[in-house]
C-alpha cells in the first residue's frame, strides 16, 4: 500500500513500514515547507526520525538538550512569540517529567504547540518501565484547553499532525514507536472529534484506538462475528454522539487501549455512557501496575491480551 | 529624573501597603524588594509597551516571573495605564481580576505566574521567537533569588546562552529571603553572580534600589553583544517599612490598621 505516496508530489513513504511518528514527522516537515513559522522544539531525540528535518532545516530545529521543562516552556514562548512549535519528544517525558509546564505554560495560555509523544504505551517493551507511557492519556485529559489524539496509524497520523496544526491550540498526539498494520485509506479526511465506525455490528460496540490497537481489535472482530469496531482516534473532545448512538444500538460497549484502565480512553467512553447512555460495559487495556517484564512489543500486548487473540478471549469471557 | 523615579517607587510601596491591609494579606517582603526595578522598567522609558495597545506586535514583553509578588506588579501596571488604579481596591477580592498571581486577564501581564520557575525557559521562547523574526522585541524576565533554586531557571539559562540571545535579560530580586528564612540557609545560591557567569551570561550585580545605577545598567542591555544579560539586584526584603526589612515574618501578611498607618507615615504620609 503506497497511499501516501500517491497523496502528494514529495512525500514517499510505505505505511505498511512507516511509524506513526515517523509520519507526524514527515508532516511536520511539509507544514514547515509550507509555513515559515513551523519550528521543531526537541530535547535531545531528535535522532528518532527528527533528522531529515534537522538536515533540511537546520534554523528551525531547536534542540533544548535533555531539559524538558525548559523545552516546554520554551515552545509555549514561541508559540506566544509567532511560532507554531512542534513539541517532539517521548510521551512520558512531555507529559509527565514537564507536567506542570504542559498545564501552565502551553495549556493555560492555550498557546499553539502540538506535543508530538512517542514511545507510548509499552512500545518500549525492551526499554523497562522508565520508557513506559501508560497514564499519559489520563494526565492529558485532564487538562483544560487540551485535545488529545492517538492515531491508528502512519496515514492517520500524518492526516491528525496536519489538523492538529490547522487546529491552533494545544494538542497532545499519541503515537506509539512500531509501525502498525495500516487501517486507513490516505484519502480518508481526517476531522478532529470524530470517531469513525470501521465495522458495523449489532451485538456489541468496541471502541478502540491507537497505533497496532485497532488492527488487531479488527482481527479480534471478525471471530467475534457481528460485533461494532469505533476507532475513536480523538479521546478528548471525544465524539459523544457516535458513542452513545451506537451503544443504544447494541447495548452493550468494550473499550481497548494500550494504556492503564484508569483515566485512558475506557474511563472517556465510561463517563460518556453512565451519563448518556448507560449499558454494561467492559474496559480491556493495561491493569493499573508498573510494568517490569521486558519483552518485544509483540510478546507485550500478549501477554497483557492486546492482541487479537487476548482481545477476543477476554470479550467471550465478558459476555458470556 | 532620579528624583521622580524614587517618588514612583513610594508610590508603588504605599500601593503595596494598601493593598496588603485591605486584602486577606499580600506578599508584602518580595513586592517591597522589586519596587525599584518595576519602577525603572516602566517609569524610565526602558519597557517599550504601550498601555493602550498592550498586545501591540514588536512590543518588549515583561515577564514578573516571581508572581507571588503580585501586589508591586499591579501597582506599577496601574501607574503606567494598563488599568484604572482605582482597581487596585479590589484586589484579591470576589470577583476581581486582581488574583493573588497575575494572569493573563490582567492587561499587561504576559504570562500567568506564581509557579516559580517558568517564567525564564518561556522567555527563552519568546526571545528566539523575535530573533529568529528579527523583531527589535527585548525579554524581560523579573525573578526571585529563592525562584532560582528551581531546576528549570538553569535549564534555560543553558539555553539563553546557547542560542545567543542577547535580547534577553533576566533581572534577578537578589533580597536574600525566602519563604523558610534566609537563601543561604535553606539551599545556598552563592556564588550566585559566578553561577550566571558560568552559564554564558553577561552578569553584572547592582543596587537594586538605586533606581540610578538600575537605570544606567538596563538602558545599556545588552552588556555584551550575542550574549544574554544577567542583573543580579541586590535588594533588601519588606524594604522601606521597618517592621518587615530583612525578616521572613513579613514574606505574606495582613496589615492590620495599626500596621497600614505606622507603613504610610515611615513611607511619607498618607496617599
Amino acid at each position: 500500500m503506497t497511499a501516501l505516496a500517491d497523496l502528494r508530489e514529495g512525500v514517499r513513504f510505505d505505511p505498511a513500514t512507516t511509524t506513526a511518528f515517523e509520519a507526524c514527522r514527515l508532516a511536520q516537515l511539509d507544514l514547515a515547507r509550507e509555513d515559515p513559522r513551523v519550528v521543531s522544539v526537541e530535547a535531545d531525540l531528535g535522532d528518532c526520525w527528527g533528522l531529515e528535518f534537522r538536515e533540511r532545516m537546520p534554523d528551525r530545529f531547536l534542540d533544548f538538550g535533555i531539559a524538558e521543562a525548559s523545552a516546554v516552556g520554551a515552545a509555549a514562548g514561541l508559540a506566544m512569540g509567532g511560532k507554531r512549535p512542534f513539541l517532539n519528544t517521548f510521551g512520558t517525558f512531555a507529559l509527565m517529567r514537564a507536567a506542570e509546564q504542559v498545564r501552565l505554560d502551553i495549556c493555560y495560555h492555550r498557546a499553539p504547540v502540538v506535543i508530538a509523544g512517542m514511545f507510548t504505551g509499552i512500545a518500549a517493551g525492551f526499554s523497562g518501565p522508565t520508557h513506559h507511557a501508560i497514564e499519559d492519556v489520563s494526565v492529558a485529559r485532564a487538562l483544560p484547553n487540551l485535545t488529545v489524539i492517538a492515531p491508528a496509524d502512519a496515514v492517520q497520523a500524518y492526516d491528525a499532525t496536519r489538523a492538529a496544526f490547522a487546529h491552533n491550540a494545544p494538542v497532545y498526539l499519541r503515537l506509539g514507536v512500531e509501525p502498525g498494520p495500516q487501517v486507513y485509506d490516505a484519502h480518508e479526511s481526517f476531522e478532529i472529534g470524530r470517531g469513525r465506525v470501521l465495522r458495523e455490528g449489532s451485538r456489541l460496540t468496541i471502541v478502540t484506538c491507537g497505533v497496532t490497537i485497532v488492527p488487531e481489535v479488527l482481527k479480534a472482530a471478525e471471530r467475534l462475528g457481528d460485533v461494532e469496531v469505533i476507532d475513536m482516534p480523538t479521546i478528548k473532545p471525544i465524539d459523544r454522539e457516535l458513542l452513545v448512538r451506537s451503544a443504544s444500538r447494541t447495548g452493550r460497549v468494550v473499550t481497548v487501549e494500550e494504556h492503564s484502565t484508569i483515566g485512558g480512553l475506557g474511563s472517556a467512553v465510561a463517563e460518556v455512557l453512565a451519563e448518556h447512555a448507560p449499558v454494561p460495559l467492559r474496559r480491556i487495556g493495561l491493569p493499573d501496575a508498573f510494568v517490569k517484564e521486558i519483552g518485544d512489543y509483540a510478546e507485550q500486548l500478549r501477554r497483557f491480551e492486546l492482541d487479537a487473540e487476548g482481545v477476543e478471549r477476554q470479550v467471550r469471557a465478558w459476555v458470556s | 529624573m532620579v528624583n521622580d523615579l524614587a517618588e514612583r517607587a513610594r508610590t508603588l510601596r504605599k500601593h503595596v501597603v494598601h493593598l496588603a491591609a485591605d486584602s486577606p494579606g499580600a506578599h508584602v517582603g518580595g513586592s517591597m524588594s522589586v519596587v525599584e526595578i518595576l519602577t525603572t522598567l516602566y517609569f524610565d522609558g526602558v519597557l517599550r509597551v504601550d498601555p493602550a495597545d498592550p498586545a501591540r506586535p514588536g512590543r518588549d514583553r515583561l515577564i514578573f516571573s516571581k508572581g507571588h509578588s503580585s501586589a508591586a506588579y499591579y501597582a506599577a501596571l496601574a501607574e503606567a495605564g494598563f488599568f484604572p488604579v482605582s482597581e487596585l481596591d479590589t484586589y484579591k477580592k470576589t470577583g476581581s481580576r486582581l488574583a493573588g498571581h497575575p494572569h493573563t486577564g490582567v492587561p499587561g501581564v504576559e504570562l500567568a505566574t506564581g509557579s516559580l520557575g517558568h517564567g525564564l525557559p518561556v522567555g527563552v521562547g519568546l526571545a528566539m521567537a523575535a530573533q529568529a523574526q528579527g523583531l527589535p522585541s527585548r525579554v524581560f524576565v523579573i525573578v526571585g533569588d529563592g525562584e532560582c533554586q528551581e531546576g528549570s531557571v538553569w535549564e534555560a539559562a543553558m539555553a539563553a546562552a546557547h542560542y545567543q540571545l542577547d535580547n534577553l535579560v533576566v533581572i534577578v530580586d537578589r533580597n536574600g529571603i525566602q519563604e523558610d528564612g534566609p537563601t543561604e540557609e535553606i539551599m545556598a545560591l552563592e556564588p550566585f553572580a559566578d553561577k550566571w557567569r558560568a552559564f554564558g551570561w553577561a552578569t553584572v550585580e547592582v543596587d537594586g534600589h538605586d533606581v540610578g545605577e538600575l537605570s544606567n545598567v538596563l538602558h545599556e542591555v545588552p552588556l555584551t553583544w550575542s550574549r544574554p544579560t544577567a542583573i543580579i539586584a541586590k535588594t533588601v526584603k519588606g524594604k522601606g517599612l521597618s517592621f518587615s526589612e530583612n525578616t521572613n515574618a513579613w514574606h505574606y501578611g495582613h496589615l492590620s490598621a495599626d500596621l497600614k498607618q505606622q507603613a504610610l507615615q515611615e513611607l511619607g504620609g498618607a496617599s
